[in-house]
């Protein structure tokens, strides 16, 4: 991986804090033109910082059928692989949104988005249960969020109830 | 007069405090609709979740009471550990520190503790509204020390031993300061230390910015040899930790002069509010990584403002320190009052006139940047059309009768 430039990391951490800025307002902001952040973006993306531009979404409200179920799932290692080869595997799945290597009473967490109860479970029987070296999996339904990747969810509104002017 | 004038019950010197200019001015604004300030001269931010659920967790648990007339001492004891670390000061918890109801309090307990009738107090100008106003309620004597733009508002020495006079007793200095964003560097603190000595002043030092301090180091003055004895160290989470509403701050003294700021809070203010006190003690704590974080946006939102003035063609120094800018306006051929006037009226941006800060603080407005990038962005935009369109003109003079009736 390439070390972060100075100009990257201005970007990066302008990008991280969540605001919705469009490019030439982040060019303001950093005193850039629009193409370097242009390029910054093009580069941060190339270097496989920045994965994508998925909005996030409310995942209680808008389509009403979308169902995530949270597998634990248990695998036998293989020897030189790990679990990398297995983990990978199960990633490519258009359903699964996300899977990652944990440490504690099972190995990998899947995260798996469908329509219905009866889409992620066939997913899970199927699909996932099937697969050579797989030893367990517990699924879990998500019912509620109440944040979703760092935004808060249905909250009292924080009130901005500063005075116009103060000392 | 007359007989039934409620004004006849007023003392004398309440009676002759002006209004504060920001009070006009915050008529004005808030008489008007869509409006971006810069005029707010607090934090954006909301206070730390961890802050206030350490708050909520307080009044769960039945702490509603008073407490002792100096704060908690779990409050001091975390106080004086970090002001020795952050500031290297050693202050003893037990009698040595007071918390109070903000640094405003802290300010008025230390000026009355130590003010006689007729006591002159020297004080930085433009400095934060409230200090002479508090030094005349003390039965004090104001004495303004000139900061200026060519020495980025810092305080010269040269400029206090100007403007002493016998009869001086206190010196009240503000870095880094709001409005100016001024800070000292450590050899022009050492030299007003040294005059502070000779001159026998107790120094106030008011250092609620110093958390804010984006380039080079925050001295205290209070650190310099021979100066811990002779100085009142004033803080607070207002700032930094963006907790203006909670009304919670501190001093810090040797214990003689504690003691004695104590007898002026114990009968007036009692303690400060439980939950406050215990609401800081989890921004002691824990605070640090919050503290930070905010510290990023201003100082990013500091180069965007101070970049767009420059553009716009406004001169303003950078200020190392604090979330205000202190641009010159004095190009414009208009005074303070009437530049924010017709800013506020013609474009609807806020920003306060210097003079509301002091009588040196003429040719300047203060712009607070503790505000979100969209609202800076187009507030920067109307700013420059403002300007070009003045210069367009060509009119130094306004015809604006709002002007005159507020520069009154
Ligand atoms: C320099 C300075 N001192 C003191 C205060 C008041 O702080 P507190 O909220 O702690 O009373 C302010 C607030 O604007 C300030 O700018």
């Amino acid at each position: 991986m390439r070390i972060f430039s100075a100009i990257m990391n201005e970007v990066f951490k302008l990008l991280a804090e969540g605001e919705r800025l469009n490019e030439s307002q982040m060019a303001e902001i950093l005193g850039l033109s629009e193409k370097d952040v242009d390029a910054q973006l093009a580069a941060l993306q190339e270097e496989g910082l920045l994965l994508g531009w998925i909005p996030v979404l409310n995942p209680s409200t808008g389509s009403d059928n979308i169902v995530r179920g949270v597998i634990e799932v248990k695998v036998t290692p293989e020897r030189g692989g790990g679990f990398n080869r297995l983990a990978q595997r199960i990633a490519r799945f258009d359903e699964v949104e996300s899977c990652y290597l944990m440490s504690g009473a099972y190995d990998l967490l899947v995260v798996v988005k469908q329509s219905s109860l009866h889409k992620v479970a066939s997913f899970v029987s199927e699909r996932l249960s099937t697969i050579e070296g797989i030893v367990s999996t517990a699924t879990h339904f998500m019912l509620r969020a109440y944040k979703e990747q760092g935004y808060l969810i249905e909250q009292v509104e924080e009130e901005k109830d500063r005075l116009d002017v103060t000392p | 007069m007359s007989e039934e004038d409620p004004n006849r019950f007023i003392a004398d010197h309440v009676i002759g405090l002006p209004r504060s200019g920001i009070r006009d001015f915050f008529e004005l604004v808030s008489a008007m609709k869509d409006v971006i300030s810069l005029g707010i001269g607090e934090p954006d931010f909301t206070t730390p979740w961890h802050i206030r659920e350490a708050a909520i967790y307080s009044l769960e648990k039945g702490r509603t009471h008073y407490t002792s007339n100096l704060g908690t001492i779990e409050l001091r004891r975390e106080i004086c550990r970090y002001v020795d670390e952050q500031f290297g000061i050693g202050y003893d918890p037990k009698s040595e520190t007071i918390v109070t109801v903000g640094v405003s309090e802290a300010m008025d307990i230390a000026l009355r503790a130590i003010i006689n009738p007729g006591d002159k107090v020297l004080y930085q100008d433009p400095c934060f509204v409230s200090y002479h106003p508090t030094v005349t309620l003390a039965h004090g004597i104001g004495i303004a020390i000139k900061t200026e733009a060519a020495s980025a508002f810092t305080i010269k020495a040269d400029a206090v031993k100007e403007a002493w006079e016998p009869g001086c007793k206190a010196l009240i200095i503000n870095l880094p300061c709001n409005p100016t964003g001024g800070v000292a560097e450590r050899a022009e603190l050492e030299e007003i230390a040294r005059f502070a000595i000779e001159k026998d002043l107790i120094v106030i030092s008011d250092e609620i910015y110093a958390e804010l301090t984006y380039e080079g180091e925050h001295v205290s003055i209070a650190s310099l040899p021979g100066m811990r004895k002779r100085t009142i160290f004033l803080h607070g989470w207002s700032k930094a930790w963006a907790m203006t509403g909670w009304r919670i701050g501190y001093a810090c003294a040797p214990a003689e002069l504690t003691e004695a700021m104590m007898k002026v809070h114990q009968y007036s203010m009692m303690c400060a509010s439980i939950i406050a006190q215990d609401a800081a003690l989890e921004a002691m704590k824990n605070g640090a990584d919050a503290v930070q974080k905010m510290k990023v946006q201003y100082k990013r939102r500091r180069d965007l403002v101070i970049r767009r003035f420059h553009e716009i063609g406004l001169v303003c120094h950078k200020p190392q320190a604090t979330f205000y800018a202190f641009p010159n306006i004095e190009s414009t051929g208009l005074t303070s009052t009437e530049f924010a006037t017709r800013l506020l009226e013609e474009e609807k941006v806020a920003m306060v006139p210097g003079t509301a800060f002091g009588k040196y603080g003429e040719g300047f407005v203060r712009c607070s940047f503790a505000t979100g990038y969209d609202d800076l962005i187009e507030a920067c935009n109307r700013i420059e059309r403002f300007v070009k369109s003045l210069d367009a003109s060509g009119s130094k003079i306004s015809e604006n009768a709002e002007v005159t009736r507020l520069s009154n």
